[in-house]
């Protein structure tokens, strides 16, 4: 356990809190507003990874294949919001189950045209390699994927907190009934929280397959990841969502370094701790 | 009307145990295994339907008992009883565990606390190696003894998960009947008001959670008996999520109707194998089909009409 050990490994829980960030946030707004949990959330984060993979092997551009990825699943979750999830409002129990069906479908339909190998996403050459700093070694890529998710973040925040658009969101996680009623289109707002909720786990997706592959599971892998996130930031909350992703980044990474039969574990305890203390999570409101 | 349902389930299991006999083996597996997972829906059924929580992590107390199963009859040997005792208790313990975390939130944080808890069980079934041999799970688990009795052939075994599968039913009747039960649905109308006529709905939702884990180990025994081999898959979130499925399919809140609910998935899955690969996309299909068209499932649809 040296000092390169320690440096080393919270790096690497940064950055895998910083694509936690990526998926959970999205999935924290669209509590926020909808009053639902989308269980097909950690779907678009699979197959924003594979509509990427897809891309980058047809055009070798990175670039586009996040893009593709983005806009193609922020389609996917409109229609999934607009055609269907709306058909059902007010009852969250019949949306939960709803997005079950849908993280089933996609599952299979994944494994239809994807196939069951794992594949790599290849990552351009100005993000590979690796930096040093001592005896610790930072990879490029990982660098940019905390550079992604602050950035994101602080656009998320600028969204939300300085614009007309945002004041609109706040207003409906707040109280949707009196937003509808004061004049604000709650419906439009919650299928442009749901498309960016899926967009923004599809980036997450798409940037995730660099490091840590895409393959079938992946879904389902990654899901209670955004889940204890939200649990330990507090529902519906952006600055919840940032520090629960850092929390549980860290504290998976660490769990896997020391006791890598038990990595699922490490889930638990800060779950079981938050809410022993706080039932609403860091940020949340009851 | 309580007293008629229970003539009628009567006669179906004496109906089920007199056909038996005549069954070719491959349905009379079926129908031990549509008994089984009938079992665990019922289970579910005493939290979502008679309580209000919607789990989604039953498949984790459902595969510690089959685990426990297979590890104690292969490794040690141990007998139909012991195993019995052991992944029951099991299966308990866990849920005692978990329902003290899942009991705090209501609603979808319920609903996300459960599966993330789920999802800690699979973990553990697929890294702790050393313990669960991993993704290869643990085979060849033999078919136990009863007394003199051999249950390895279907027939034998089919008449075991039936006695089991009615006791389990009889026991979860009794105890949605009971002044106990009565709260559950009290609580499940109204949490704040139960609370207010001095009801203790945590311990309420509590016991329902810890005896819900209890009876999903009964057929999670069963299940690691009848299938020989107990993997990861069993405590995946897709097995949660079937069993769900066959709650809200049948008609949460019904008890038999989760049980039909069970058969019909279960014969469905066998069905679809044969001619296809591409069972999720049916599952999922038939989710999004029933929470349009049967919000209530077939029980809840067929007494709505009645009334």
């Amino acid at each position: 356990m040296t000092a390169e050990f320690w440096i080393t490994q919270s790096f690497n829980g940064i950055s895998y809190g910083a694509l936690l960030f990526l998926l959970a946030s999205g999935l924290s707004l669209i509590f926020g507003v909808m009053r639902i949990v989308n269980m097909a959330h950690g779907s678009y984060f699979m197959l924003g990874g594979y509509v990427g993979l897809t891309v980058v092997l047809r055009t070798r551009s990175f670039a586009l294949a996040v893009l593709a990825g983005t806009v193609a699943i922020a389609l996917v979750g409109m229609g999934m919001e607009r055609l269907f999830l709306r058909r059902l409002r007010g009852e969250e129990l019949g949306q939960v189950l709803m997005t079950i069906g849908f993280a089933l479908i996609f599952q299979d339909l994944a494994l239809l045209i994807w196939g069951g190998d794992p594949y790599n996403l290849p990552v351009p050459a100005a993000l590979s390699g690796s930096l040093r700093a001592g005896g610790a070694v930072f990879p490029v890529y990982r660098i940019f994927i905390v550079a992604v998710a602050v950035v994101v973040g602080i656009a998320l925040w600028l969204l939300l907190d300085r614009t007309r658009a945002g004041a609109m969101i706040r207003a409906a996680v707040d109280d949707a009934e009196m937003a509808q009623g004061v004049g604000i289109n709650v419906p439009r707002a919650s299928l442009a929280v749901f498309s960016l909720g899926a967009a923004l786990a599809a980036l997450g997706g798409v940037i995730g397959a660099g490091f840590l592959g895409v393959y079938p599971g992946a879904d389902f892998e990654v899901l209670p990841y955004a889940f204890v996130v939200v649990i330990v930031g507090g529902l519906g909350s952006l600055p919840g969502a940032m520090a629960g992703s850092l929390l549980v980044g860290l504290l998976d990474n660490f769990g896997k370094a020391l006791f890598p039969e038990l990595s699922y574990f490490t889930l638990f305890a800060p779950m079981a701790l938050i809410l022993a203390i706080r039932p609403t999570g860091l940020f949340g409101r009851s | 009307m309580i007293r008629r349902r229970s003539l009628y389930a009567a006669l179906v299991f004496a109906a089920l145990a007199l056909l038996a006999p005549a069954l070719p083996p491959y349905p009379l597996t079926l129908l031990t295994q549509a008994l089984i997972f009938g079992i665990l829906a019922m289970s579910l059924d005493v939290l979502l339907g008679y309580t209000g929580l919607p789990s989604l992590g039953q498949a984790a107390y459902f595969g510690a008992a089959a685990y426990a199963v297979a590890l104690l009859a292969t490794e040690r040997q141990v007998g139909l009883v012991g195993c019995a005792v052991a992944g029951i208790a099991l299966a308990t313990v866990t849920a005692a565990v978990f329902g003290v975390i899942a009991i705090r939130a209501t609603g979808t944080y319920f609903l996300m606390i459960t599966l993330a808890l789920g999802m800690v069980v699979w973990g553990l079934a697929f890294r702790w190696v050393s313990l669960t041999k991993g993704d290869n799970g643990v085979s060849g688990v033999p078919r136990p003894e009863l007394g003199a009795l051999d249950l390895t052939p279907p027939l034998p075994f089919f008449y075991f998960a039936l006695v089991v599968a009615a006791l389990a039913w009889t026991l979860l009747g009794l105890l949605v009947i009971s002044p106990f039960g009565l709260g559950l649905k009290g609580i499940r109308g109204s949490e704040s008001r139960m609370q207010a006529l001095g009801y203790n709905v945590w311990l309420h939702k509590y016991v329902a959670f810890v005896l819900s884990g209890t009876f999903a180990g009964v057929a999670g025994v069963l299940w690691a008996y009848y299938n020989g081999f107990v993997g990861p898959t069993d405590v995946q979130l897709v097995t949660s999520v079937e069993a769900l499925l066959m709650v809200a399919l049948g008609g949460p809140g019904t008890l038999v109707g989760p049980a039909i609910g069970a058969g019909l998935i279960v014969f469905l899955k066998n069905f679809v194998s044969v001619y296809t690969k591409r069972w999720l996309l049916i599952l999922g299909a038939v989710y999004i089909g029933v929470i349009l068209f049967a919000p209530q499932g077939i029980v809840g649809a067929m007494r709505g009409r009645r009334r």
